[in-house]
């Protein structure tokens, strides 16, 4: 017994022992999309500054902007932007407005699963809101076979497939429908998690697709990221300007530089239906929310350091990871909002 | 040769004759005093749960009142939400579990604790063992690749078949919904079930199994009628275990449940669980109203839980006036 | 041989061979879901995986080193804190209580048992993450540890309650005060039972993710000390899993491969260690 007791205090003190470091820590906690991106860019900037360590996990965007406004946290992320009554909040409590930074651009793609069809299939706005509507019910439905004249489609009952746990992808795919659909923005409207009219739920871009995949006539919205690295079919959707987009990182970014001259200088903007021929209509921006005042100066020159490399050499890492980069113009404006974080 | 009675437990110190210093120079005052503090720390911990509970879902509390168990809708756009569908999910799902899981469990768990010989009755309980350990989210991952292909291809449609006539097996088959999800809460309580069962089995006195078998009975008759009942009180509080397993489980019944919060009578439809419904959309709600109402849902888990350990307590009292073992559960 | 004992015999054995066929389910269940872990992750498994640090995607050669050792010391936290009140609780219960606290005591057990992980980890943040404003290993350690606690607490009372009473009678009748009986006879005893219940409970909270998001949150660095965040087995598993990336998902079965492993090491060795000095002969 004694010996058991001997053993146990020597391990917890030897795992208590604080290493005596120089290292700057800092901690960040939100948005899960970004999550891949964001590890990627903490560990090369690491790489560049040994002497910074930034911990970013990802327990949801909600989780981010909680964590923030309580303080837990350096900095947070978030995939949707603070509402009004999110920003009074945290001036209230800190005395000092949280600023949005964006970082990157994904999209969202409709994948499907249709036995006998192989063909990319074209989606109109008002094809999609009627379908998750619940108004548009079998394949062969004239809303869907419209622009798809050279397709075959089965007059099958469509097998809806959403999002069934909160998540900034659901909330771009809602907006998205909000937008191009009045009844969909009445009846449902916007959110990281909404009233389905109809649908199964899966949980995770990967139990969307995984449902997708083995439910025939079924269809669903995944990330454009999670299509791109699991090489998934998905359908191409009209744009603003009347095309049909099949999304890329590059008709994403393209979105991104449509808004990005009427965009707020808080970078608080919706891009989905954005203007621009080439721009792909479901598209989002995904912010870090950071502090306007940092009490240690070590803490934010780390922060402004690490935003004004992710914002020039840090984009060249999205690619890979299939990440869509931010517009040229929306980095000037960036770079020059930094300068408010004191 | 005092087994055939009732043992009931020591209730308090020996009465009346040794003083309090008495008792106190001997330890045993002291030792009373300590585990009490540590069992009231169970007691305060929950209440204190509650309480943090009941404080954090303030706001959801007066705009809806009681109308938030009846309530079928759950929008969080619109600010409206209500229990009930969550609350019908709950309970079918754990009833579904505990269906499969308690023959399962008692029947493997007599297995190895009456017929197997030692040596592979403990190595069988280290890997059962195991069942507990697994993480939810590895069994949600394997529910969705393995389970629902199974179900909905050739458990869903046999049941179709063959009992189709009942209101259970009605509707379309997706191979997601409150059968699957049933199905994997089983496999995640078996152990509970299992684990604890067979240690009360095998600590019943041998005497108990030789007087039946001496009797006449056959293995099977002694086991089922002496040994079994004998250890009844355990292998209920094993029961209680994989409820509360099952009612408060999250991540693979979120990934397999289908996740609409719809009630039918039908166990191949889609539905929705209150812990599945939490761990879904906690993270990612914004907004104080959304966030406290799901906190209130996680309240109304307690009072369900709080109702169904009641009947199960009633249910267990009525029946356990015949019959031998301990009295109490 | 009249009939109906040949009918009895048959039911007999059927009946037992019925209860053979549970424990296999059981079992091969157990093995499917390990077999399926070692052909998914079983590649990534390798020196790096146990020594090295998480890399981003796309990178080879890291590991999971920091979330085995968080995952050790979140468990360690979790034992000292729930274990105690556990078994203390229970012998309270089997040994000195009166029947009505008895029920209060054993129901609030139940309410707590029932509660979702992810409440128990709400409740943690509250209670010690907001009021020191940074998320813990102590935290995390103590949202394992409330989880553990009922069912250390009902299951040790139940295996208290089994010991048979000739055994008490004939320690009091050689004069032990109670304390004394507990320690040296009754405790004994129900041994194996106790450590069914306290390994048991390990074992679901060795699993868990949900508490730990909002108490230990996760490190991609190593975590020095109790006062930071800490990076785990399942945290990493339920990150890993549910991404997009194929060689995330292998690493997420690893890793639950290596948390089973680690959990049924344990089982063995704490198994043995406790085994020697006493026995009880089976019943």
């Amino acid at each position: 017994m004694k010996r058991i007791v001997g053993i146990v205090l020597a391990v917890l003190g030897f795992a208590g022992i604080v290493w005596a470091d120089s290292t700057l820590s800092l901690t960040g906690a939100g948005a899960t999309f970004p999550y891949p991106m964001y590890s990627k860019w903490f560990s090369e900037y690491h790489k560049k500054d040994p002497n910074i360590q930034i911990n970013y996990q990802s327990i949801g965007s909600g989780g981010g902007i909680r964590q923030v406004t309580e303080g837990t946290v350096d900095f947070g992320a978030s995939d949707g932007p603070m509402t009004d009554e999110q920003l009074k909040a945290y001036q209230d409590k800190h005395g000092f407005p949280v600023l949005h930074f964006p970082t990157v651009l994904g999209g969202v793609v409709p994948t499907y699963n249709i036995p006998g069809v192989s063909a990319e299939l074209k989606f109109t706005p008002e094809a999609l809101a009627g379908i998750y509507l619940g108004k548009i019910t079998k394949w062969n439905d004239p809303a869907i076979t419209g622009p798809n004249s050279g397709v075959n489609l089965p007059g099958e009952e469509i097998v809806v497939i959403h999002r069934s746990d909160g998540s900034g992808t659901t909330y771009i795919w809602a907006d998205y429908l909000s937008k191009v659909s009045l009844e969909w923005k009445s009846k449902v409207g916007t959110s990281t998690s909404v009233n389905w009219p109809v649908g199964l739920g899966g949980k995770g871009n990967e139990g969307v697709s995984g449902l997708v995949k083995q439910t025939p006539d079924s269809i669903g919205y995944v990330e454009l990221i999670y299509a791109i690295q699991n090489k998934m079919p998905y359908g191409s959707v009209k744009n603003s300007s009347g095309a049909f987009i099949k999304a890329d990182l590059a008709s994403v970014t393209a979105a991104a530089a449509g808004a990005a001259k009427n965009m707020p200088a808080d970078f608080r903007v919706s891009i989905t239906e954005a203007p621009g021929k080439t721009a792909y209509p479901i598209s989002s921006f995904t912010w870090l929310l950071i502090p306007s005042k940092f009490s240690d100066a070590g803490k934010r020159d780390a922060v402004k350091g690490f935003v004004k490399w992710m914002l020039a050499d840090g984009q060249n890492y999205t690619e890979a990871l299939s990440y869509a980069k931010l517009p040229k113009e929306v980095v000037t404006k960036e770079i020059r909002a930094l300068n408010e974080v004191r | 040769m005092s087994t055939a009675t009732t043992i009931v437990p020591s209730a308090g110190p020996v009465a009346g004759s040794r003083s309090f210093l008495s008792r106190l120079r001997e330890g045993d005052e002291i030792a009373r005093m300590i585990t009490f503090l540590f069992a009231a720390s169970v007691v305060f911990i929950t209440a204190l749960l509650v309480y943090e509970l009941w404080v954090s879902s303030v706001l959801p509390r007066h705009k809806f009142g009681l109308s938030f168990f009846i309530t079928r809708v759950w929008d969080p756009v619109f600010d409206n939400f209500g229990a009930l569908p969550f609350i019908y999910g709950t309970v079918v799902t754990s009833a579904v579990a505990l269906c499969l899981a308690v023959p399962l469990g008692i029947g493997a768990s007599i297995f190895l604790a009456e017929l197997a010989p030692a040596r592979l009755s403990d190595t069988l309980e280290f890997f059962i063992d195991l069942l507990a350990a697994v993480p939810s989210v590895i069994y949600g991952v394997l529910g969705i690749f393995i389970v629902v292909p199974l179900m909905r291809q050739f458990v869903e449609p046999a049941l179709k078949n063959s009992l189709g006539f009942l209101p259970f097996f009605k509707g379309p088959a997706y191979g997601i919904g409150f059968l699957t999800a049933g199905v994997v809460l089983a496999i995640m309580v078996v152990p509970y079930i299992i684990s604890v069962s067979r240690e009360v089995l095998l600590s019943v006195p041998r005497d108990q199994r030789e007087a039946a078998l001496a009797l006449g009975s056959t293995r099977w008759e002694s086991t089922w009628k002496v040994v079994v009942p004998f250890a009844r009180t355990g292998i209920l509080g094993s029961i209680f275990l994989a409820l509360a397993r099952a009612l408060g489980e999250t991540m693979a019944v979120s990934m397999v449940i289908g996740n609409a919060p719809t009630i039918s009578a039908s166990l191949f439809s889609p539905g929705d669980s209150i812990a599945s419904v939490i761990a879904n959309q906690f993270t990612e709600a914004t907004g104080d109203l959304y966030t406290q109402a799901l906190i209130e849902l996680g309240l109304v888990l307690f009072l369900l839980t709080f109702i169904l350990n009641g009947l199960a307590r009633i249910l267990i009292v009525t029946t356990s006036q015949r019959g031998s073992g301990q009295g109490n559960a | 041989m009249n009939p109906r004992l040949r009918w009895r015999k048959f039911v007999s054995n059927f009946m037992l061979t019925m209860t053979g066929c549970c424990a296999l389910i059981a079992v091969s269940v157990l093995f499917f879901i390990l077999g399926n872990l070692v052909y998914h992750g079983g590649t990534s498994i390798n020196w790096n995986f146990f020594t090295k640090l998480p890399v981003p995607v796309g990178e080879t050669g890291g590991g999971m080193a920091n979330a085995i050792v968080g995952s050790a010391k979140l468990l360690l936290v979790a034992t000292l804190f729930g274990v105690p009140i556990g078994f203390l609780g229970a012998v309270y219960l089997a040994e000195f209580s009166g029947n009505k606290v008895a029920f209060v005591v054993r129901y609030a057990a139940d309410l707590l048992n029932g509660a979702p992980s992810i409440v128990i980890g709400i409740f943690a943040f509250t209670l010690v993450v907001r009021p020191f404003k940074h998320f813990s290993t102590l935290a995390g350690g103590v949202a394992l540890g409330i989880m553990m606690i009922p069912i250390t607490l009902r299951s040790t009372e139940q295996f208290l309650l089994s010991v048979p009473r000739n055994l008490r009678e004939g320690a009091m009748a050689l004069g032990a005060s109670k304390w004394k009986t507990i320690v040296t006879v009754i405790v004994p005893a129900a041994y194996r039972g106790i450590l069914t219940a306290i390994l048991l409970a390990f074992a679901r909270v060795a699993g868990e993710t949900a508490p730990l998001i909002f108490t230990a949150l996760g490190n991609s660095y190593w975590s020095h000390g109790w006062n930071e965040p800490t990076a785990s087995l399942p945290v990493v598993i339920w990150n890993y899993a549910l991404s997009a990336y194929d060689d995330w998902h292998r690493q997420a079965w690893a890793a639950g491969l290596v948390l089973l492993a680690l959990i049924l090491v344990i089982n063995i060795v704490a198994r043995a260690i406790l085994s020697r000095g006493v026995s009880v002969p089976r019943a």
